[in-house]
């Protein structure tokens, strides 16, 4: 089972970012996959949090093209209101949230709206959703992208969900907000990391059959790299058969 | 429906829609608007899956007071796109929210103050483009958003307005209280004695609900809890036709201007292939008083 989708491989490493006892604000596709495979390894007792109004334990039993799939519902903890699920994350207790982005910066900003003057922008992208919702009140957060240059870009011309502001030390605590922001950029490539407190995103790990060589050409602005970079583990064939299970027409994992 | 549209949704309302975000989605009534050319509307709703899209391609939109537009298991809305990008085919003015603020909107209006203070969208340029939205040290203060209309599409209701509906409700309730007036359509419509007899489940007061339509299907191609799936393939046939001008065109007079009404819709659908088959009914809560 060694071949592997980059999918597949960012949802393996977007597992291992959930710990036992976390509650997880989930979102949408990748997430979903990662945390089913985190709940049947090594995050048994994880709980997943969704914006629509839901909290399970168990992952659903089958294949979810959004949370508000029925099968997401039977068998819930809670089928609640959206507000209800966002006052938890507002006390701080979601442990981690995953973002999905368009485009992310040095500092982990993204922006999911415009690209270009939001007045007559170029591209029009969907919006935050609950993006900056968890960027803000999470107590740390993952997102997941396509390692392009279009999309690691230096700074991003809008801030949809905050990560670490400017850069400059503590910035998100003296702006006041709550959460801890990004603690990983998963991408197709590699993954980024940020120091303890904030700042720029530097090169962690490259997957597999892949280069910092290569992640740095595809990154848009000159990538620190990690003294001790190393290689991301692969997918386990236990961390394959879960994704597969969850996704078994490869709807999200096979691009 | 036609008739509740007529009457309840003028030119120029705010109508709050897909309150639940992905399920019960009323789609059917957004058809209807369509059908009766309404204009400049604003839309509100938390996330939008293709609904808004839809009424955006067909020009009934005049701004979108939103956290999200498109097509959730697909990706881009392309009509929501080419507004806002080339004006096509108007332009559309966005207040831009998060999901959290959104509902703090509805419930500002709800509760009826001007403002709900939060500490979300800190940091967040959404603060830049929205009007409503103020920042005052460490707490932005979002502004009520008081729909005229809320549109739900729920599992079951009575005559009387009563609405039962469950799953996740999103931001359903803050959206009817909010409004000025509710319009619920319905799987099935039932007598008041199985309404009232989960007091609890009713999602609003029935002095909001204005009209109530027995709609089977309304919401397809969003799922109901106990009746109907998620129709994923029918999002994707309408992200990839939706990409050209031309193409949602195309879309549009096939599956909204030139059907009758909703039943003659269902009748091109594989409805069956759809339906919930493996029924879970909840137990019953005991109301009794002596």
């Amino acid at each position: 089972m060694s071949d592997y989708t980059a999918q597949e491989m960012m949802v393996a490493v977007a597992s291992r970012e959930i710990r036992d006892g976390d509650l997880v604000f989930v979102g949408m596709r990748l997430p979903v996959l990662a945390y089913a495979v985190a709940r049947n390894s090594h995050a048994p007792t994880a709980r997943g949090l969704f914006e629509v109004g839901l909290m399970r334990d168990q992952p659903a039993e089958k294949f979810l093209g959004t949370m508000g799939d029925p099968s997401n519902v039977t068998g819930a903890l809670w089928a609640t209101r959206m507000s209800n699920a966002m006052a938890l994350m507002a006390q701080g207790h979601v442990d981690l949230g995953f973002i999905g982005g368009a485009e992310v910066d040095r500092f982990g900003n993204l922006n999911t709206s415009y690209v270009g003057d939001p007045k007559h922008p170029r591209v029009k992208l969907p919006g935050s959703g609950g993006g900056a919702d968890i960027a803000i009140l999470s107590r740390r957060w993952v997102t997941l992208m396509s390692h392009e240059r279009r999309r690691l870009v230096d700074r991003v011309s809008f801030v949809t969900s905050p990560g670490h502001g400017d850069g400059s030390h503590r910035w998100r605590k003296r702006n006041g907000l709550l959460g801890g922001g990004p603690s990983a950029i998963v991408t197709t490539l590699g993954v980024l990391r940020f120091p303890e407190g904030g700042g720029e995103a530097y090169l962690a790990t490259v997957h597999p059959g892949h280069t910092v060589d290569e992640v740095l050409s595809e990154t848009g602005w000159p990538l620190h790299v990690s003294d001790d970079v190393s290689e991301t583990s692969a997918p386990t064939d236990a961390e394959l058969t879960s994704i597969r299970r969850f996704d078994p027409e490869g709807f999200w994992t096979r691009g | 429906m036609a008739e509740a549209i007529e009457r309840f949704v003028p030119d120029g309302a705010t109508v709050a829609m897909g309150t639940a975000l992905e399920p019960l989605i009323p789609f059917a009534a957004g058809h209807e608007m369509i059908r009766q050319r309404r204009r400049d509307l604003n839309l509100v709703g938390p996330i939008s899956d293709a609904l808004f899209d839809q009424l955006i391609g067909a020009g009934c939109v005049r701004r979108v007071t939103a956290a999200w537009v498109g097509n959730v298991s697909e990706g881009l809305g392309h009509c929501y796109r080419r507004a806002c990008e080339q004006g096509i085919p108007r332009a559309v003015e966005v207040h831009d929210h998060s999901n959290f603020s959104i509902s703090l909107a509805l419930w500002a209006a709800a509760w009826h103050v001007p403002s709900l203070p939060t500490r979300t969208l800190l940091g967040s340029d959404i603060l830049r483009t929205n009007p409503g939205l103020t920042q005052a040290g460490d707490l932005v203060h979002v502004g009520a958003v008081r729909p005229d209309v809320v549109v739900v599409h729920v599992q079951r209701a009575d005559e009387h307005g009563r609405a039962h509906a469950w799953g996740p409700l999103g931001i359903t309730e803050e959206a009817g209280l909010a409004a000025d007036r509710v319009i619920v359509s319905c799987e099935e419509l039932v007598d008041p004695s199985v309404t009232l007899s989960d007091p609890n489940r009713i999602v609003f007061p029935e002095t909001k609900v204005v009209a109530v339509v027995h709609e089977p299907g309304g919401a397809h191609p969003s799922p109901v809890q106990g009746h109907f799936k998620r129709d994923h393939a029918f999002y994707r046939d309408y992200a990839e036709r939706s990409r050209s001008v031309e193409g949602f065109e195309a879309w549009l007079k096939e599956w909204v201007l030139d059907v009758k009404d909703r039943a003659s819709y269902l009748s091109r659908i594989d409805v069956e292939s759809l339906r919930v088959k493996t029924h879970r009914p909840s137990v019953p809560a005991d109301f009794g008083d002596e």
